[in-house]
C-alpha cells in the first residue's frame, strides 16, 4: 500500500509481468469480495456449445459479465433470460486473458415476484397472440379414460393424492412419467414427458394414455417457474391427448394452465376431473335398468288397458258378419250347381259343333282340285282372250280414218292389176300355144304320126330285142292307139324287134 | 336407435344411448314392436355400461427412461 503513496518513486517501483499483476489482481479481488449477491437485469445470454452459459447483468450505468459452468446450470434455479430482473449469487473473479472481471454465478433468483410476473405477462401475450389459448383449441376430456398418464415427480404427495382420489372414484390404469418438478431440468423434462406420452401407440407395450395430468404441488413462484417456461406451454398445446394441468395451489397460475384443456386447482381436483365416480355410475345404471323395465311394462299395460277398452266398444263379431255370411251361404250353395250346368251346356255345344278333322281334309282336297283345274284352264283362256283382243285391235286398226281413201286406191290398183293381168294373160296364152306346138313337134307322139311306134314290155319301155324276148307280152303304141301283142316269146321278140329295131332299120 | 354393435361402444356412448332409449320408452310414443326392440337394446346398453364399470382395476406403473430420456419400460411405483 505504501507503493501507491510515494508517487514519484518511479525508479524504485517494482516491475511486474502481466501475469504477475493479473494474478495479484485476481487474488486481491477474490479475497476482498469472495461470494457476492448482485441484483440486476439480465442482458444478452449466450449458451456455448460446451454447455456453459455466458450472460451479463446490468443496471442503468454498468454491466458485469456472468458465467455459469455446465455443471452448475442444473442447480441454478432459474435460467437467465434477457430482461429478467434477478439476484445472482456467485464468486467474483477475473478473466486474465481479456482483462475482465466477472461473477461465476451458481444461483439465480428472480428479483421479486413483480419482475417474474412481468416476464410471465410478456410470454402470455406472445402465446396468446399465436392463438394457443383459444377456447376452440381446447379438447373435451374423455368421460371415462382407460389409461391416465401423469407427468409429475414419482415420489411425494402429489402422485399419492392423485392415485388416492382415483382409487376412491374409479380405479384406472395409471402411467407415471417421472420428471423434476423444479429447477432447471423441470421445463425440458416436463415438455419431453408430454411429447413422449403422445408418441406412444395405443394398446402398445407402453400403451398410449387417453388422458394426461401434469401435476405439481404448491411452492414459491420460483419453484413453479418451470411450468411457466415456453417449451412446456408449447408441448402442452401440441398434445393430441387431452391434458389437465394441476400445478401448485389454487391461487397459483402458471403458463401451462392457459394452454391445457382443463385446469385443476390441485392434483386431487385433477383426479376428480379425470374420472367419474364409479359407485354413482353403478347406481345410475341400476336406475336406468329399472326405468327401462318399468317403461316397457307400463307401456304394455297401457296398451293392454286400451285394448280392453276398445274391445268393449267393439260390436259382436257375429253381428258384423251375419248378413254377408248369409249372402255367402246362398251364393256358395248355388255355385256348384251353376258350375255343373254351365259345363254341361258347353259340352253340348261342343258336341253339336260340325267341325271334324276329316271334313276339313275333304274341303281342303276339293279346293286343291279346283285350284289345279283352274290353273290348267287359265293358260288357254288367257291366250284366247289375248287373241280376241288382238283381233279387235286389228279391226280397230283397219277402221282407221283413211279407209275409204285406201279403198279407192285399192280399186284403182286392182283395176290396173286386172288389166295388166289380162294383157299378160293373153300374151302368156299365145306363148303357151307356141310352146305347146313346139312341144308337140318335139314330143314322141308327133314321131308316131310319122310311122314310129313305142314298144312296152310288161309296162316298161322296151328298147332292145333281148328285152322284148324276155317280156311276157308287148304293147305297141301307135299314133292312133295301142295294141297288145301275144304272150309267146317269139312274137314278142318279133314285135319287139319290129317296135324298136325295126324303126331303126 | 343406433345400429352400432353395443360391444364396440365406449362407456360414454353406451351411457348416452341408454339414457336416450329410456327417455324414448318413457315417453311411450314408440310402437309396441319397436318398444320391445328398444328395450332389448337398452338392456344390452346397460350390460355394456356395467361391464365397463366392473373393469375398474387399478394398475399403476412408472415409466423407466434410458440415458437419453427415451421410455424403455415400466417399473412399479414406490409410493
Amino acid at each position: 500500500m505504501d507503493l501507491f503513496d510515494e508517487e514519484p518513486a518511479k525508479g524504485n517501483a517494482p516491475e511486474f509481468t502481466v501475469s504477475e499483476l493479473t494474478g495479484s489482481v485476481k487474488k486481491a479481488l477474490e479475497g476482498a469480495f469472495g461470494r457476492v449477491r448482485v441484483r440486476g437485469e439480465v442482458g444478452r445470454v449466450v449458451r456455448a456449445k460446451s454447455g456453459h452459459l455466458y450472460y451479463d447483468i446490468k443496471d442503468e450505468r454498468n454491466v458485469i459479465a456472468c458465467n455459469t459452468w455446465k455443471g452448475q446450470v442444473t442447480g441454478l434455479g432459474v435460467l437467465p433470460e434477457e430482461g429478467l430482473e434477478v439476484i445472482v449469487t456467485g464468486k467474483l473473479s477475473t478473466f486474465g486473458p481479456q482483462s475482465k472481471y466477472n461473477i461465476n454465478v451458481d444461483s439465480i433468483e428472480v428479483a421479486g415476484a413483480g419482475a417474474l410476473m412481468a416476464m410471465l405477462e410478456k410470454r402470455k401475450k406472445a402465446l396468446a397472440a399465436e392463438g394457443l389459448f383459444a377456447p376452440e383449441r381446447k379438447k373435451e376430456l374423455p368421460y371415462l379414460p382407460e389409461i391416465i398418464g401423469v407427468v409429475t415427480s414419482p415420489s411425494g404427495a402429489v402422485i399419492r393424492d392423485i392415485l388416492h382420489r382415483l382409487r376412491d372414484r374409479f380405479p384406472r390404469k395409471v402411467l407415471v412419467w417421472p420428471v423434476a418438478v423444479q429447477g432447471a431440468n423441470c421445463a425440458p423434462e416436463v415438455a419431453r414427458a408430454i411429447e413422449g406420452f403422445n408418441a406412444l401407440t395405443p394398446g402398445g407395450a407402453l400403451p398410449r394414455p387417453d388422458l394426461l395430468i401434469v401435476a405439481r404441488g404448491g411452492g414459491s413462484i420460483e419453484d413453479l417457474w418451470g411450468f411457466n417456461e415456453e417449451v412446456v406451454a408449447r408441448a402442452a398445446a401440441a398434445s393430441d391427448i387431452p391434458l389437465i394441468s394441476a400445478v401448485g395451489h389454487e391461487t397459483d397460475t402458471t403458463l401451462i394452465d392457459f394452454v391445457s384443456d382443463q385446469r385443476a386447482p390441485t392434483p386431487t381436483a385433477a383426479a376428480e376431473l379425470a374420472v367419474p365416480v364409479r359407485m354413482e355410475l353403478l347406481a345410475w345404471a341400476d336406475q336406468q335398468g329399472a326405468r327401462l323395465t318399468h317403461a316397457l311394462t307400463s307401456g304394455v299395460q297401457r296398451r293392454g288397458q286400451r285394448l280392453a277398452d276398445v274391445a268393449r266398444a267393439l260390436p259382436q263379431p257375429e253381428a258384423l258378419t251375419s248378413v254377408p255370411q248369409q249372402r255367402f251361404d246362398l251364393a256358395s250353395g248355388r255355385l256348384d250347381h251353376a258350375l255343373q250346368r254351365a259345363v254341361a251346356q258347353k259340352r253340348l255345344k261342343l258336341a253339336d259343333a260340325p267341325l271334324r278333322p276329316a271334313m276339313l281334309t275333304r274341303v281342303v282336297a276339293q279346293e286343291r282340285r279346283r285350284v289345279v283345274e283352274l290353273s290348267a284352264r287359265s293358260g288357254p283362256a288367257l291366250e284366247r282372250q289375248a287373241m280376241r283382243a288382238r283381233d279387235r285391235l286389228e279391226r280397230i286398226q283397219v277402221r282407221a280414218p283413211d279407209v275409204t281413201q285406201a279403198k279407192t286406191r285399192l280399186e284403182h290398183a286392182s283395176q290396173r292389176l286386172s288389166s295388166i293381168a289380162r294383157s299378160k294373160q293373153a300374151e302368156r296364152a299365145k306363148r303357151l300355144e307356141a310352146l305347146d306346138r313346139l312341144r308337140e313337134t318335139l314330143g314322141y307322139r308327133e314321131t308316131l304320126k310319122r310311122g314310129y311306134a313305142v314298144v312296152r314290155g310288161d309296162g316298161d319301155l322296151v328298147t332292145t330285142q333281148a328285152a322284148a324276148k324276155s317280156a311276157k307280152s308287148l304293147e305297141i303304141e301307135f299314133a292312133d292307139g295301142r295294141l297288145t301283142v301275144g304272150g309267146s316269146k317269139l312274137p314278142a321278140k318279133k314285135r319287139a324287134g319290129d317296135g324298136d329295131q325295126g324303126s331303126l332299120f | 336407435m343406433s345400429d352400432v354393435n353395443v360391444d364396440e361402444l365406449s362407456f360414454e356412448d353406451a351411457m348416452r344411448e341408454l339414457e336416450s332409449v329410456v327417455g324414448q320408452l318413457e315417453r311411450g310414443d314408440v310402437a309396441l314392436d319397436d318398444s320391445i326392440a328398444l328395450y332389448e337394446r337398452g338392456a344390452a346398453l346397460k350390460a355394456r355400461c356395467e361391464a365397463k364399470l366392473k373393469e375398474a382395476e387399478e394398475k399403476v406403473a412408472k415409466i423407466t427412461l434410458d440415458g437419453s430420456g427415451q421410455p424403455v419400460g415400466t417399473a412399479p411405483l414406490d409410493e
